[in-house]
Formats: structure tokens, C-alpha cells, sequence
């Protein structure tokens, strides 16, 4: 078996157990109370720390590149309230004008 | 039967729309880049049918390319570890999950950021835009397969950025109450702080302990 295959099977198998663990896992616990809360706020720490790292992150460094015109815009569209798609739409012509103009 | 599905795709689809555009472009960037790392078609195929998330297969396929000895495990560790956020994101909506347990497994497939963070625990939702995301997801790749050199570097035209702005948009609307800032703030300066020291995918796991901040106050 060639190196591809060997990685494609072995990602493969391994992510779709990481995903099956919560609902494979857990789907008919009942849960005490401070799991539930606890829970709940698992979207805003896993959301702002992909911020973090799909905005300043390039390997292990931190760095400031064209990505952050395009989260500044998304910021600003947010306060503005604008609409999902145009806040996306938005995002990667900040990048691109940024990346053009370097 | 039918027309119930009918509406939840329908709603799918439209709740959806922000985030098709985004996840076809990645897909079909991840099929050019698997051409050019000289990945067989069906591999790279198989792939995105399989571990459908667009970073950890970039990497693997980046990490792999690169040859030399050690190089497939390299490419297998980052490529989970990159992954292992699947386990909370998975274990925070295993709530709305029911039914036999192999029908459980394939569903969990289709709970990926994109449609656990726009579905908000409303399982046909996330159900619904991770199908069709998991439709672009692989026909991007086989496009970016077959036009390859055509298309040239994804960065050109802000991908990336459109990406960090989804997130951005994502998380706005998790951040209601001071809790939840909090919880965000802390998660995203856990992530600022481990990114030079660990291997990409770690950051983004540790900073979910930033839940405990909700430990006493509901």
C-alpha cells in the first residue's frame, strides 16, 4: 500500500471516530445539570479560538497578514449586523485587495 | 415523510448559503493541491468522502509531500490532531442525537464546524447543511482534480480570509450573555498562547476548558 493510501485510510478511520464520540457515545445519557451548562458553552470557546488560529496562525507562529483585513471587515459588518453571506463575501475580497496590493 | 425532509433540506439550504460558497472553494483547492502532491484521484477522493474537514486534509497532504522517511506519520499525528475538536464538538450536541447506533455513527459524520455552529443543536439543521456541505465538499475536489494547474494558488482570491471573517460571523452569535464573552475571550487567548508551543489542532481542544468559566453561575 502506497504512503497516500496508508494516510487517507488511517485519517480517515480516526476522524470519524473522533466525530461518532459525543453522538455515538453519549446521545442517550441524561446529563446532570452543570454538563448541560457546561456544554452549552462549548461553541464560544472552540469558535473564538478558531478565530485566533484561522486568523494569526501559520504553523506555529502568530503572525499578521491579509487574513486580519478580512476578520477587521468581519468584525465591523457584525456591528453593522449585516447578513452572513455578505460578511463572507466581504472577508475574502479584504484578503484578496490586501494580498493584491503587497 | 418525504415533504418533512423536503422542508428541512429546503431550510437547510437557506440557513446555510453563507458557508457552500467557502467550503466548495476549500475543496476544490484541497483537489489541486492533492494533484501537484501527486496523490492519486481516487485517494484524494476518498479522502474528502471519508475525513471531510478541510484543514487536517491539507495538512496531511501537505505534511506527506514534503517526503523523506517519517513523513506519513507526521502527516497522520497532525492531521488528528487537527481533528481531535470533534470530540467536544461531537460530545456538546450529543443531546439531539437518537435512534440505533449505526445510524448515530453516520450522522455524527455530517456534524462539521460549519454545520455544529449554524445548526445550534437543532439535529435535522445540522443534519441538513452538513449533507450538503459533505455534496460540495467532494465534488470540489474532484473539479480541483480535473482542472488542477487551471485554477493555480486558492490564497489569491482570500480564501483563507473568508474563513477567519466565517468564523468571526460564527461567533458573534454565540456571545449573549457576559458568561459566554468570557468564555470566548479566555478560549481565544488559550489558543493565542499555546499556538507557538504545540502542533495545530492542540490550541483549538485546550481552549475548550475555557467552559469552566460557566462552573458556578448558570
Amino acid at each position: 500500500m502506497s504512503d497516500a493510501w496508508v494516510v487517507v485510510l488511517v485519517v480517515g478511520v480516526g476522524t470519524m471516530l473522533l466525530k461518532a464520540v459525543g453522538p455515538v457515545g453519549l446521545a442517550h445519557r441524561e446529563l446532570p445539570p452543570r454538563a448541560e451548562r457546561l456544554l452549552d458553552l462549548v461553541a464560544p470557546a472552540i469558535l473564538a479560538a478558531l478565530v485566533v488560529t484561522e486568523t494569526f496562525a501559520t504553523g506555529r507562529s502568530l503572525v499578521i497578514d491579509a487574513r486580519l483585513a478580512g476578520a477587521g471587515a468581519a468584525v465591523l459588518l457584525v456591528l453593522a449586523r449585516a447578513p452572513y453571506w455578505l460578511i463572507v463575501i466581504c472577508g475574502a475580497l479584504a484578503t484578496a485587495g490586501v494580498r493584491a496590493l503587497h | 415523510m418525504r415533504r418533512v425532509k423536503h422542508t428541512s433540506i429546503n431550510r437547510a439550504a437557506r440557513v446555510g448559503i453563507p458557508v457552500f460558497p467557502g467550503a466548495f472553494a476549500i475543496g476544490i483547492s484541497f483537489g489541486v493541491l492533492a494533484r501537484t502532491e501527486h496523490f492519486s484521484s481516487v485517494a484524494a477522493l476518498v479522502m474528502s468522502a471519508t475525513t471531510f474537514a478541510g484543514s487536517s486534509q491539507i495538512a496531511a497532504v501537505t505534511l506527506l509531500g514534503g517526503g523523506g522517511g517519517g513523513t506519513v506519520a507526521a502527516a497522520i499525528v497532525a492531521a488528528l490532531l487537527l481533528n481531535s475538536r470533534y470530540a467536544p464538538i461531537g460530545i456538546s450536541v450529543a443531546r439531539a442525537f437518537q435512534g440505533r447506533l449505526p445510524k448515530r455513527f453516520v450522522e455524527a459524520q455530517l456534524v462539521v464546524d460549519e454545520s455544529w455552529a449554524l445548526g445550534n443543536g437543532d439535529r435535522s439543521l445540522i443534519l441538513g447543511i452538513g449533507a450538503i456541505l459533505w455534496v460540495l465538499w467532494v465534488g470540489g475536489t474532484a473539479i480541483g482534480l480535473a482542472l488542477g494547474s487551471v485554477i493555480g494558488d486558492p490564497s489569491r482570491y482570500g480564501i483563507d480570509g473568508a474563513f477567519a471573517a466565517l468564523f468571526v460571523a460564527l461567533l458573534a452569535t454565540q456571545v449573549g450573555t457576559r458568561t459566554r464573552r468570557k468564555v470566548a475571550f479566555l478560549g481565544a487567548a488559550i489558543a493565542a498562547v499555546l499556538t507557538p508551543f504545540t502542533p495545530a489542532g492542540v490550541p483549538i481542544v485546550v481552549a475548550t476548558a475555557a467552559v469552566l468559566v460557566g462552573w458556578r453561575r448558570p
